[in-house]
């Protein structure tokens, strides 16, 4: 689903973001990136999304290699994936339906058919009851999921997610996770950026580990562990 | 479960024909411009204002010529010229001649005053009467009076004035009424100077609106870049604000329509007592639907291109960070 090779980001003060990158993410993962920031995660994700080029090496995202991707089509190309922020990225002159439904209008989709989409994803996050509300009135981790749905009621087959967690307490973060692990589960693949290492071992999902934009280890052995759960403490049914 | 439902459609985003899509999403979009507008009543007034009042002065400019040359149409007579013929020209010949100048193209009417007529005319108003009795012989030539084509310019009209007086039995051509001529020419040059200042008034109209536009833009510059970031293009953001556009130069061109109607209607009475001191009824020309058409045609157009320059300016720059 997401391949980089060989990929380096450099930004015009000569640091280094990426320094030759490489690793694959298959369909259906849920893979973590870890490390301090500056790291190079959020580069990371800003060179699937297509925010920023890589200075060199290829990055190809479900069979198309983003090079080819031109100015002109970054916009399609952004709608096939879901994107989930830090800092939510809400409008906040718009109620909670409206805000998720944008992905939807922005494809074409009329109104009233739009709808019909919104409701189910708004329900998958537990907030089909504010979907009136405007999003300052909702808590952070309301918030965030209101962006969650945002990401995914264009039903995409890769989520990328930029510190999701990164401001909301403990409670809040294995909530949030869990809604991910649902999509996951159904065949979405996941990329999520974090460095709550805690919260990402009790999940045991793969992890891409960066250190100054280098890979810093792959810890392919906790797959295993992380889809039985059981070495977690989390019962399989609590994901639900 | 939401899981099934999930599951049950991994499919891409599809959507209903194009040209529905295409006609829905416009006027959702042109919906909610003009929601924006009346939630800012005030400053979206300011500025529909001030496009009314610059498309009104032009337009109101327009229609004051157009008065003004009908009214002066009105005076054909007042472009009549005579020719003075020499003394010699026997009253058959002069006839002949009348006729003659009579079939040509750029001569409407010619009215031949004997000089015996002309001196009975004379007796009478002069107030000479008795002492023009003792006069051995007519002192007067015979008249000839031409009555000009009313497709004569100004140019035309000199020209046939200078052909007249240069037949061998023309004396002097007398024109009494060069006033009207330099009247309608100085009205043509108002008209062009209306003309350039409305190109002007035009360009202003789009720096206004183009102007408002960027302030629009640079006050929702966060909205832009989420929805960029959530993969819209340039031209679904740019959407919005061409019908801001479009509504600022409706609503505009529709102030500015009522401000000339009302401007018409203050000057209705004003005009008839003017008519009425002079005997006569003057028509006051009011904008026909063509030219409202075209007023409101040119407003819409001026805010669509305002629009359009500031929102593609302004759009391309901003890209989420």
């Amino acid at each position: 689903m997401i391949r980089l090779e060989d990929v380096t980001k450099r930004f015009p003060g000569g640091q280094e973001a990426l320094s030759g990158l490489s690793f694959s993410i298959d369909k259906g993962e849920m893979v973590f990136v870890t490390g301090h920031s500056g790291a190079g995660k959020s580069t990371l994700l800003r060179l699937i999304a297509l925010i920023d080029r890589p200075t060199s090496g290829q990055v190809i995202v479900d069979g198309q290699n983003t090079r080819r991707v031109t100015r002109r089509m970054i916009p399609a190309y952004r709608r096939q994936i879901g994107m989930v922020f830090q800092d939510h990225k809400l409008l906040y002159d718009r109620p909670v339906f409206d805000n998720v439904a944008l992905p939807l209008i922005i494809a074409g989709m009329g109104y009233r058919e739009a709808g019909r989409r919104v409701r189910p994803a708004l329900e998958q996050v537990g907030l089909l009851h504010k979907e009136k509300q405007r999003p300052e009135t909702l808590s952070a981790g309301e918030q965030q999921r209101v962006g969650i749905a945002r990401a995914i009621v264009t039903r995409p087959k890769l989520l990328i997610a930029d510190e999701p967690t990164g401001n909301l307490d403990p409670d809040l973060s294995l909530e949030v996770m869990r809604i991910f692990r649902r999509f996951n589960e159904v065949g979405v693949t996941l990329l999520i950026a974090s460095h709550d290492i805690s919260l990402i071992d009790r999940l045991g999902c793969r992890r891409i580990a960066l250190e100054e934009g280098r890979l810093a280890r792959t810890t392919d052995d906790d797959i295993d562990a992380g889809y039985s759960s059981s070495e977690a403490g989390l019962d399989p049914e609590a994901w639900r | 479960m939401a899981m099934t439902r999930h599951s049950d459609a991994v499919a891409p985003v599809r959507s209903s024909g194009p040209m529905t899509t295409w006609l829905t999403r416009h006027i959702s979009t042109a919906i909610g411009s003009a929601g924006r507008l009346f939630r800012q009543p005030f400053a979206s007034l300011m500025i529909i204002l001030v496009i009314a009042v610059t498309l009104a002065i032009p337009a109101a400019a327009n229609l004051l010529i157009k008065n003004a040359l009908s009214i002066s149409s009105g005076w054909d007579n007042a472009l009549d010229f005579s020719i003075y013929l020499h003394r010699g020209i026997s009253e058959s010949d002069a006839l002949d001649l009348a006729q003659l100048i009579a079939q040509r193209a750029d001569v409407a009417a010619v009215d031949f005053v004997s000089a015996g007529d002309a001196l009975e005319q004379f007796k009478q108003q002069s107030g000479f009467g008795e002492a023009l009795d003792h006069l051995s012989e007519n002192p007067l030539p015979h008249t000839l009076i031409v009555r000009p084509g009313p497709s004569n310019s100004v140019q035309s009209m000199i020209l046939l004035q200078e052909e007249l007086g240069n037949l061998p039995e023309a004396d002097i051509v007398q024109v009494d009424t060069e006033w009207v001529q330099r009247f309608h020419a100085i009205l043509d040059i108002v008209r062009q100077a209306i003309v350039i200042g409305a190109a002007l008034l035009g360009v202003a109209i789009i720096v206004i609106i183009g102007n408002t536009i960027r302030l629009d833009i640079q006050n929702r510059h966060e909205e832009i870049e989420v929805t960029k970031l959530i993969g819209a293009s340039n031209a679904f953001v740019r959407r919005p604000f061409l019908w801001s556009g479009f509504w600022y130069g409706l609503f505009g061109s529709l102030l500015a329509l009522a401000l000339v109607q009302y401007g018409l209607f203050l000057l209705e009475q004003p005009i008839a007592r003017l008519a009425g001191l002079y005997q006569s009824s003057i028509t006051v020309l009011t904008l026909t639907g063509g030219e409202i058409l075209s007023l409101l045609g040119i407003g819409v157009a001026l805010g669509l291109i305002g629009s359009w320059f500031a929102a593609t300016r302004h759009m391309r720059r901003i890209e989420p960070r």
